[in-house]
């Protein structure tokens, strides 16, 4: 568990970095008289690019990626549980990798980055890892599901044959107060053998 | 509805054509009157309220009047149709109905629309199979009609009519078929169980091409032109109240329209949740703390103890526990207790409302349809016929979105109504947490004697904890003479007490200003621990093997000895075991079906590891055994979570908790390989969405116990380092 929380506030880190060298260029700032102070607030004009289409987007600097995806782009599958990187819920895939989108600003991912979310994956259900889902029977409530399967295809695209330890690693990230666990985990051995 | 007689004792069955082509069946419950809502039946024009739609397309939608929160029941009550009708699997939808008491009430819940209490497949078992099976003869009636033949001569399969050498899709009757009248339930023979060909076949669940995609809607997702985002701040101590505020700051967030006092707190009303988040951060309120500032969570066990030491209301009692035990041949005298508890469900309560002239449109998933449509026909002084909720699939429930109070749909109205515009109220996971409804934290005190031959001969047992039914609607039908039914249930109903000649449950109900629900499993999730945990107790103060010791003490239940023994087998009770494992047993009824499970733990320094949890479950007749099966693994899981980490507690009258970091729950890597063993049976299906719950925490606490020499009487079970 600590091991993978670490790895995913690196994952955030290394972002923060990448985004910090771009941000001069996309970030708009404006003056806002608040009462008595004047206060700088960041609006962003991004080009994010989600699910292989470049869009425009205009937005708080700060607001995280998974308020941009769900409310600005209106793509409602990656979901919101906690709002701290806790629950994995919000797991979207950047350049491939996976990143709890709820805590880091969509600003902080770079221009030319490619964002994957749930319904970039696929759009029939075909990717392997969601035909193992099928076949397994996975699901039960189903809100934390997008989460577990971009956690899951992101570690299969790592390491194609994951062992119990590798699936511990990358998945203990995501909660399920269902309890799919055990069938996530055969799930993700099954979708390493569709390939 | 005007077709319902209300003084009808039974059910009854009506049908129509459908508008735009179709078939239609629906039904009446007994009861459901009491919130029948408005005409709807006009000739031949039918509103869809009703279980089933043909369509001439030949798709077969069935209208779910049950809220699937991931208990498969979006497949289950369909399997009960589709039996009947001798449907075409692959071409069955499934959609939540529309909210009416008139058509999806439950006359086991006074006629509401409800989904808990693990009833939906016992409680629907006939009722949805009729409504197959009432649609089958319409469209054998239909064909006979059409090719001149006997009823009786033409039989049905997979969607298709089959009169002879005429074959003829459902679909392709449909019309025809709506016109017919509908049988009478009564007279309406079901299926024979050796004939049956889709209950009890393991099925997938409909809903998965849905949820691997993403596009499966849940409430959090409702997303329409002109919506706004709302979140409330609300007072850090429950039952607190606004001061007064100052709101000039969260205004200057863009994005943020308007700040309004509701009776819960103050909301902020935004373009989007980021918005209405940053608003609520700005903003100022000073609270009026109200009774509860005090609250603290060692000091609430204290009181507890202090009741625990005065006669409580009886709950249950045979002979003279006390003067028996005076006569045992050894006794214990123990204490157990259990802390709150948050649902912390994945997805975080929302709901959205639009209110307008003469309609209060709800969008959230919901538990309990009838008292939201109530309680916001309150609100906004419409008629309850006039809330029309959407219900969408619930991102878990656990009985949080079940509640008598209807909390966070009616604060949703209360926002939409001062916003003036169709808002969205989404909670934070931190508002989830604090936010009230929890299972109450329970004290367990008991003495029991021994006989000579270490058999439990009286028992002595003292409850503490919060009532969820006092004070609410459901007070009068659930609490008799000061006992909450849901506060004992496992107790005093409880096999091991029920041939005991001398034993007393006493229970003490303090109101504490903590508002307590149900939590999956409810009453069982404390007392199959105490009661389970105990039996092993006494089997080793006997020094008698804990299986042996609960054989001979079920020996007239049947039902139970049925699991225990399957569990034990399948688990190798006596089989040696790795160095460092050990296995412990419980067994428990609740809601209908009867569960053992026999966990297997070692310890790493104070962690207890549960490597394997062997489940026999006997829940009579198993409609869906994958859907048993998965249902007994998301039990076990939630068991798992709360036998190991969960806990709220309350200082200076907050909750110290607030998100998954510091109330923990499973995560993948602590899960157990789980076997699930289905016992064959012909009783009637029991429940199945609770009843794994009980017996996690003391199987596993018992093992511990074989493990370690260290009996833990207290959730979440710490090892000490002694």
């Amino acid at each position: 568990m600590l091991v993978k929380a670490s790895f995913q506030a690196y994952r955030v880190i290394v972002l923060h970095e990448q985004a910090s060298l771009l941000q001069e260029n996309n970030v708009v700032y404006s003056v806002t008289p608040l009462q008595n102070t004047v206060s700088l607030r960041k609006f962003a004009m991004l080009t994010l690019n989600i699910n292989g289409k470049d869009q425009e987007l205009d937005v708080p600097a700060d607001m995280p990626l998974l308020w941009v995806l769900r409310d600005v782009a209106h793509l409602t599958g990656t979901k919101f549980g906690c709002g701290m990187a806790q629950c994995g819920a919000c797991t979207v895939h950047v350049d491939g990798a996976p990143l709890r989108s709820c805590i880091t600003p969509a600003t902080a991912v770079a221009h030319g980055q490619k964002i994957l979310t749930i319904e970039g994956l696929s759009t029939d259900g075909s990717h392997p890892v969601q035909q193992a889902w099928a076949e397994l029977d996975v699901v039960q409530c189903g809100y934390c599901q997008s989460g577990q399967i971009m956690s899951a295809a992101a570690l299969l695209a790592k390491i194609p044959k994951p062992t119990d330890s590798d699936i511990d690693q990358a998945l203990s990230g995501n909660i399920c107060r269902c309890g799919t666990y055990p069938r996530i985990r055969a799930a993700v051995k099954r979708a390493a053998e569709i390939g | 509805m005007n077709s319902i007689n209300p003084l009808s004792r039974r059910g009854f069955l009506k049908g129509s054509a459908l508008l735009g082509g179709g078939l239609v069946v629906a039904f009446a419950v007994p009861g459901a009157h009491r919130f029948a809502m408005g005409a709807e039946n006009q000739g031949n024009v039918f509103a869809p309220n009703a279980f089933l739609r043909i369509g001439n397309d030949n798709s077969v939608t069935v209208l779910l009047g049950h809220s699937e929160m991931g208990q498969g029941i979006w497949t289950g009550l369909t399997m009960l149709i589709a039996e009947e009708l001798d449907a075409d699997w692959s071409k069955i939808r499934v959609e939540h109905s529309p909210a009416s008491a008139a058509d999806y009430g439950l006359a086991g819940f006074g006629g509401m629309q409800i989904t808990g209490g693990s009833t939906s497949t016992w409680m629907e078992f006939d009722r949805y199979r009729q409504a197959g099976a009432a649609a089958r003869l319409m469209l054998v009636d239909a064909a006979a009609k059409r090719f001149n033949v006997a009823p009786s001569s033409i039989r049905t399969e997979s969607g298709v009519v089959i009169a002879g050498d005429n074959r003829v899709t459902y679909g392709e009757l449909a019309d025809d078929a709506g016109k017919l009248p509908v049988p009478d339930p009564a007279s309406i023979k079901f299926k024979e169980a050796k004939d049956w060909k889709v209950i009890g076949k393991p099925t997938k669940r409909l809903d998965t091409p849905e949820k691997i995609t993403g596009r499966a809607k849940f409430g959090m997702d409702v997303q329409f032109d002109g919506l706004m985002t709302a979140m409330v701040a609300r007072s850090p101590v429950l039952g607190g109240h606004v001061k007064s505020f100052e709101g000039a700051e969260a205004l200057e967030i863009p994005g943020v329209h308007k700040v309004v006092q509701v009776p819960t707190g103050v909301a902020v009303i935004a373009d989007h949740y980021w918005a209405a988040k940053l608003g609520r951060d700005a903003l100022k309120v000073d609270w009026d703390l109200g009774p509860n500032a005090g609250l603290d969570s060692q000091n609430l066990l204290e009181s507890f103890r202090k009741l625990a030491a005065t006669p409580g209301a009886p709950a249950s009692k045979a002979g003279d526990a006390e003067a028996a035990l005076s006569k045992a041949a050894k006794s214990i005298d123990v204490e157990y207790s259990v802390p709150y508890l948050a649902h912390a469900p994945m997805e975080p309560l929302n709901c959205t409302v639009k209110i307008t002239q003469d309609k209060c449109e709800i969008w959230t998933g919901t538990q309990f349809q009838t008292l939201d449509q109530m309680i916001a026909g309150k609100i906004t002084g419409l008629k309850p016929e006039q809330v029309e909720i959407h219900t969408e699939f619930l991102g878990g429930g656990f009985g949080r979105r079940a509640n008598p109070t209807s909390d966070f749909v009616a604060e949703a109205v209360e926002v939409a109504k001062a916003a003036g515009g169709p808002v969205k109220t989404v909670w934070s996971r931190e508002d989830d947490i604090r936010g009230g409804y929890y299972r109450s934290a329970f004290l367990h005190q008991a003495r029991v004697g021994l006989d000579a031959d270490g058999m439990p001969m009286a028992w002595k047992h003292m409850m503490v904890g919060q009532s969820i039914m006092a004070g609410t609607m459901l007070e009068a039908t659930m609490v008799k003479d000061g006992i909450d039914k849901t506060s004992v249930e496992g107790v005093a109903d409880s096999p091991y007490l029920a041939g005991m000649i001398n034993h007393q449950v006493e229970l003490h109900s303090p109101k504490t200003g903590i508002t307590v629900l149900w939590l999956r499993s409810v009453g069982h999730t404390h007392t199959a621990f105490v009661m389970e945990s105990l039996i092993d107790e006494l089997a080793e103060a006997a020094g008698k093997d804990p299986v042996e010791y609960r054989r001979t003490l079920l020996k007239a239940h049947p039902r139970h000895l049925g699991v225990l023994n399957l569990a034990v087998e399948k688990a190798n009770w006596t089989a040696p075991l790795p160095d460092g494992h050990a296995l412990g047993v419980a067994v428990h009824e609740s809601f209908g079906s009867y569960v053992a499970q026999v966990a297997e733990v070692s310890q790493d320094n104070l962690s207890i590891r549960v490597h394997r949890v062997v489940c026999a479950v006997d829940c009579g007749i198993a409609v869906n055994p994958m859907s048993i099966a998965a249902q007994m693994e998301s039990a076990i899981t939630f068991g798992l979570g709360f036998t190991l980490h969960s806990k709220l507690t309350f200082k200076n009258g907050e909750v110290q908790q607030s998100n998954y970091h510091d109330y923990q729950v499973l995560r993948l890597n602590e899960m157990p390989v789980v076997e699930v063993h289905i016992v064959p049976s012909t009783d009637k299906p029991g429940g199945i969405g609770e009843a794994g719950v009980p017996p996690t925490a003391p199987a596993v606490a018992n093992a511990v116990f074989a493990l370690t020499g260290q009996r833990l009487r207290e959730l979440p079970l710490q090892l000490s380092g002694v």
